[in-house]
């Protein structure tokens, strides 16, 4: 008995969190964001996807909401932490459609919770436009799900950069072949490592030092103190947050003396400058935008302005864009006819603070993959058709 | 077989049958967390098979779990093979190292046997990433499968069925009668003549069997597999919980756990979003206060409560 | 020579990790899986502090400590106590306290998430140091001074004190130690409160040299159950000796075979040590 009664109470509070919702004011256009704020990834979402949907939010209404027909309307955002949990991301991307039937969603945070919602925002039609989602199966998953858009770049062309930058250091005699080679022994480290291999040793280098390590490895100096015996000209390390400050903070330590230092994600996060000053000048790493763009420089000083945070130097404009898309796409089809909004996203350029954006095959194909720290600023160096790149600098030593 | 047993057999195909049937008006929202229900009854009765009578408890599941989520993406991407041959070589494999687990842990009691599977199922899971770093070659490990949620709901309903007739069949087996002498004394089972090693081994490999075919069930809900997630500790954790806020005394202890647990849960992340895993903990702590012998407890003083009454 | 004092130094973080821990469980019963969090708490204290007024970390640890203590005082009084007082037998009192504690470290790490979501990052000591023409990281040897002090401390008060006598009865037996005349309740609680205060310190010390951010405590915990078990439950020595064994044998393999392998190593060892001695280390044999 008391069984069904539990069972009837929870059953009466879920379905009236649900009527709750759905008694809406009709002229606000309802946008769903999960990611994540506790877990793996909760330390990497708070920097580049939440300030982003506030900023965006903020911005359209104060401007009196978004123009659907002639007629404005207000967003609202309805947010939910999925606990860096592909489970939990799934039920509360189901909560979003079916319980608060929301207009409109923000990708998820992270590769593959990007893939694990893709073929629920399918079902629902809902425009998906992924930005944290890097991989090669780009045009597989594309043509299994017509509303999913991929902004940010693939595992090829972030490993193809690093070796271009590589190349054309050995070609101006600023380094020799000799290239040392980590990874975090994770999803996303792995995939890279192993796309940068070939192409390094197509290229004619010699990898001294390949190794990885397990994600959480609390002392990472014997891996630096490896590499610097392997006595290389050239550190690459496809790392995650913690241990791209780990790694960094011991390069310096041992004076890891390389002319090319790079980390993958999170070298361009505030917080990297912030820990370690001048003294990372010269550090590429993944990623990049361009400083010098008036649109980049207003949109850098509103982020401040309005969420209090700075953004980093690479996903936090692209997520932004993502919602300037979405945007410009709602007010282009004008309806919030989620399958017009899809059709106006495939066959339009979209004018943002990156530049003209449109989609091929539902991929776009501008995107920064290397930038560098130059004088304070994470500047970008390489990139795939975007303007702008900044000349690349040696590293010169840890001040 | 006495009639009573067989009216819990006819009892348990009936719920089993309308478990089955949630696909048939369940939306897609009430779906995702039917799904979740099953899945962690699946984990959670399996593993209080082993765990609840013989007080031995493991934090082991997640190893199994991640391996059979790993080798059904590691299968299909690295290796093309079909998903439905992975699954089968998948929780093959778990039963295996189940297994030898079971084996390695026979002569550890109290907490050095929680630790002591929590330590092994960490080193299986480094060693897996660092074997697929080194070896398999991975450029990502997609399960890209037209299975919906339904379909999957309704393989872990059939999973579901086959560990409950397991452990019906167990507790009025040789095997059910040993655990439980073990669980009161060891020392007094082994003197009996029971064979404690060879009863521990084999309903700790069942677990493991079970943990390992929801494993490679459930990876194409996720898509795309990172195996430091479907390794994740947290998992062996939520299960061991979910099964003692249910009660591990009788086979359907677990479920009433994990019900009004997952409802709890999705309730807590509906309406305090921001704070969801702040009023989760307080929840918890509440739960622990009132809920003393788990919600099995207390029904069942409910139940010896209105019988007195009724006399 | 390297990688020997690579390896005592990443022991003496491990010790630190798994100190309070020993003292919580060892004595007071209580397996605390909010460990980890405590460890945070103690991280998120040090780089707020630190990024706000410049104060260093190893002020911040001091003034965090007795706040720490009064804190899981009140934890083990008002929380804790209740389960310890209901608990019929060990294996209730288990139970009920990895629930409890778990929900605890649900409910801390949804505090710290508000408080600051991002990673915990600044930079305090990290400058090279050489020993014997080799280079060290001078925030992880001031770490390592600092879990040499707290280990010798707890052990001259364990072993040359009355309290300590007291506390070290306790655990090889409370119903017999409560039976000579000891206050159980009282020794239990400070027990739990120092070892609360200890975890916190080692958090303020790792944060010097480790990224934390809220989330990140479970790893924690983990580490620090699997030393304390191979250790041995509450014995202090066997907590420091598995510390150092795993940090040597994480920087050895690191070094001569594969970075990859280290986690892996180190629970290799673990496991292999308790197949050989299902007690652990230092621990007594189950009468």
């Amino acid at each position: 008995m008391k069984l069904t009664k539990l069972f009837k109470s929870a059953a009466i509070g879920l379905s009236a969190s649900m009527l709750a919702v759905s008694v809406q004011a009709a002229d606000v256009i309802k946008i769903g964001a999960v990611a994540p704020k506790t877990g793996a990834l909760g330390g990497g979402a708070v920097v580049t996807q939440w300030p982003n949907v506030e900023l965006w939010s903020k911005q359209v209404n104060a401007a009196g909401g978004l123009d659907v027909g002639g007629k404005k309307m207000m967003v609202e955002i309805i947010e939910y932490d999925d606990k860096t949990n592909p489970g939990e991301h799934i039920k509360a991307a189901q909560r979003l459609a079916e319980v608060d039937k929301v207009d409109f969603i923000v990708a998820p945070y992270g590769t593959g919770f990007n893939l694990a919602a893709a073929p629920i925002y399918a079902k629902y039609n809902y425009p998906h436009i992924a930005v944290s989602a890097i991989s090669d199966k780009m045009p597989e998953l594309t043509a299994r799900y017509s509303n999913l858009f991929f902004t940010l770049g693939n595992t090829t062309s972030f490993s193809e950069s690093v070796v271009d930058i590589l190349k054309d250091m050995r070609a101006a005699g600023t380094i020799g072949n000799r290239v040392a080679m980590v990874n975090v022994a994770d999803a996303f480290g792995i995939e890279l490592a192993e796309a940068a291999r070939p192409r390094l040793k197509e290229a004619g280098f010699d990898i001294v030092y390949d190794k990885s390590y397990p994600l959480g490895t609390p002392d990472l100096s014997p891996i630096i103190k490896g590499a610097k015996e392997s006595n290389p000209d050239a550190f690459v390390a496809w790392s995650y947050p913690p241990d791209t400050f780990a790694l960094t903070e011991q390069a310096i330590i041992q004076d890891l003396d390389v002319k090319m230092y790079y980390t993958a994600v999170a070298t361009c996060f505030p917080a990297f400058v912030g820990k370690f000053g001048s003294k990372i000048n010269g550090v590429f790493g993944a990623g990049g935008v361009n400083q010098d763009s008036p649109d980049i420089q207003a949109y850098f000083k509103a982020h401040k302005d309005i969420t209090g945070k700075d953004a980093d130097g690479w996903a936090s404009a692209n997520t932004y864009v993502s919602l300037q898309i979405l945007g410009q796409a709602i007010e282009g089809a004008g309806t919030l006819d989620r399958q017009a909004v899809i059709d106006y996203i495939k066959a339009s350029s979209f004018d943002t603070i990156m530049g003209p954006i449109s989609f091929e095959d539902q991929i776009s194909n501008r995107f920064w993959t290397v930038g560098q720290w130059q004088d304070g600023k994470f500047r970008g160096v390489k990139s795939s058709q975007m303007a702008g790149a900044a000349p690349i600098v040696a590293k010169d030593g840890w001040n | 077989m006495t009639s009573g047993d067989v009216k819990q057999l006819v009892w348990g195909a009936i719920l089993l049958a309308l478990a089955a049937c949630v696909p048939l008006v369940a939306n897609g929202y009430w779906m995702s967390i039917a799904l979740t229900i099953a899945m962690f009854t699946v984990l959670s009765t399996s593993w209080a098979l082993f765990s609840g009578p013989t007080h031995y408890i493991s934090l082991a599941t997640a190893a199994f779990f991640g391996v059979g989520g790993f080798l059904v993406g590691t299968g299909m991407s690295d290796y093309n093979t079909d998903y439905w041959t992975m699954v089968v070589i998948a929780s093959l494999a778990g039963t295996v190292l189940a297994f030898l687990v079971g084996l390695a842990t026979l002569r550890l009691s109290g907490v050095y046997f929680v630790i002591f599977t929590l330590g092994l199922a960490e080193m299986i899971r480094t060693l897996v990433s660092w074997i697929q770093n080194n070896f398999t070659g991975s450029r990502g490990l997609y399960v890209l499968t037209d299975l919906g949620e339904a379909d999957i709901y309704i393989h872990l309903v059939l999973v579901a069925a086959l560990v409950y007739l397991a452990g019906w069949w167990i507790a009025r087996s040789r095997l059910g009668f040993a655990m439980r002498i073990i669980g009161n004394d060891e020392m007094v089972a082994r003197h009996v003549g029971i064979n404690t090693a060879f009863s521990k081994v084999i309903l700790f490999t069942f677990s493991g069997f079970v943990a390992s075919l929801v494993g490679a069930l459930i990876a194409p809900r996720y898509t795309y597999i990172e195996p430091n997630g479907v390794f994740s500790p947290e998992l062996s954790f939520i299960v061991v919980i979910m099964a003692l806020l249910g009660g591990t005394g009788r086979l359907w202890g677990p479920i009433v756990g994990v019900i009004p647990f997952a409802l709890l849960q999705e309730y807590i992340n509906a309406n305090y979003s921001n704070y969801s895993t702040l009023v989760l903990g307080i929840a918890f702590l509440v739960i622990v206060y009132f809920l003393p012998h788990g919600v099995l407890g207390r029904l069942e003083e409910t139940w010896a409560k209105r019988r007195r009454s009724t006399w | 020579m390297d990688i020997i004092i690579t390896g005592l130094l990443l022991g003496g973080t491990y010790a630190l990790i798994a100190f309070g821990l020993n003292l919580q469980y060892g004595v007071a019963r209580i397996m605390n899986l909010a460990n980890g969090e405590m460890i945070v708490l103690g991280a998120l204290a040090a780089f707020w502090i630190f990024v706000a007024d410049a104060i260093s970390p190893i002020l911040t640890m001091l003034i965090v400590a007795p706040l720490s203590f009064f804190g899981n005082w009140l934890i083990y009084r008002f929380l804790l106590r209740p389960l310890v007082r209901r608990a019929k037998n060990q294996g209730q009192l288990e139970v009920d306290s990895i629930l409890a504690t778990f929900g605890m470290a649900f409910a801390l790490v949804g505090i710290m998430v508000s408080i600051h979501g991002e990673y915990y990052t600044y930079s305090y000591l990290a400058e090279p140091f050489e020993i014997l023409g080799e280079t060290f990281a001078l925030n992880r040897i001031v770490a390592f001074c600092f879990a040499v002090l707290i280990g010798a401390a707890l052990w001259l008060w364990l072993y040359f004190t009355r309290t300590g006598m007291a506390v070290r009865a306790v655990s090889v037996s409370t119903e017999a130690s409560g039976l000579v005349g000891i206050n159980v309740p009282q020794l239990s609680a400070i027990a739990f409160a120092l070892g609360g205060a200890v975890t916190t310190m080692g958090g303020t010390l790792i944060s010097t040299f480790i990224t934390l951010d809220a989330s990140v405590g479970v790893v924690f915990t983990m580490k620090a159950l699997i030393i304390i078990i191979m250790g041995g439950v509450g014995d202090i020595r066997g907590a420091i000796v598995a510390a150092l064994i795993l940090g040597l044998v994480e920087t050895a393999v690191a070094r001569l075979i594969d970075p990859g392998l280290t986690l892996a190593a180190a629970y290799a060892i673990f496991v292999l040590i308790l197949l050989f001695r299902p007690q652990g280390l230092f621990g007594r044999k189950p009468s």
